[in-house]
């Protein structure tokens, strides 16, 4: 098995998962942060009481929990694999966040919002066919 | 306005960030085994490094900024638009980490810009 073949088994489910926790993550904190609402600008005091309930909401919590799971994964995909393969790899997730936002948050998408993400999903696609590390052992004989 | 200064936050200091935890990674090497044990190690021993805080202070910065941004604006609008942080990500990776950013993953990163360029257009 080379050692690219071998990278791959263990960095494609990894990424996998991270395509599941990262949008669930945003998508807990999107619903926790539309109920607390947006803070009047300028109006420094309000910032405490809006903390409060930013602190004591489950959905905040549960998006965290999500997203510091996510950020294990990502870590650990990070010690082998370069920065710049993860990062677009693991963003399929954004084809999986807009659908978790139309599904669990009722948010309309427009035709032009899915092209865009579609657009985005595609970009990723090529450059998710770059090999996996080009600072690390060399494939070049 | 506000939207402009908070996607901003979002997209550099996230992508710093994920800059210094890359770079702390890297520092402490390909991780073979992933017993629970040895993952908290992994961890530990990853807090020690420097770059690592920096890193989490610079995370935390995007990570306040998104949590504002979603209080008015919705997810399927902020996350895809903080995909410039592809764009942001490739430069950083090449002048920060050295790594070498083939023509073919250029490309797929305008691609992105392109579809990043439409979903601001379906702004509401």
């Amino acid at each position: 098995m080379t050692h690219t073949r071998r990278l791959q088994l263990k960095t494609i489910p990894l990424i996998l998962i991270s395509i599941i926790l990262g949008p669930l993550g945003n998508v807990f904190l999107g619903k926790a942060m539309k109920r607390v609402g947006s803070p009047a600008l300028g109006r420094t005091l309000d910032l405490v009481p809006i903390a409060c309930r930013v602190l004591t909401s489950g959905y905040i919590w549960l998006g965290v929990a999500c997203l510091l799971a996510f950020f294990v994964v990502h870590m650990l995909l990070l010690t082998w694999a370069d920065y710049s393969y993860v990062q677009p790899a693991t963003s399929l997730s954004y084809f999986s966040i807009t659908v978790l936002s139309y599904f669990l948050l009722g948010e309309v998408i427009s035709p032009m919002r899915w092209l865009g993400v579609a657009l985005i999903c595609f970009g990723v696609f090529i450059v998710g066919r770059t090999s996996p590390s080009t600072t690390g052992a060399p494939e070049r004989a | 306005m506000l939207e402009v200064v908070l996607f901003f936050f979002i997209v550099v200091a996230g992508t710093g960030g994920e800059l210094c935890v890359s770079r702390a990674m890297k520092s402490i090497g390909e991780v073979h085994d992933f017993s629970p044990r040895s993952i908290i190690n992994f961890v530990l021993q990853s807090l020690r490094l420097p770059w690592m805080w920096l890193g989490i202070a610079l995370m935390s910065l995007g990570f306040f900024s998104l949590l504002g941004i979603l209080s008015f604006q919705e997810v399927s609008f902020v996350v895809p638009v903080s995909a410039l942080s592809y764009a942001a990500g490739a430069l950083g990776a090449r002048a920060f980490l050295g790594e070498r950013v083939s023509r073919n993953r250029w490309i797929g990163i305008a691609v992105v810009c392109l579809g990043v360029t439409l979903v601001w257009w379906s702004r509401r």
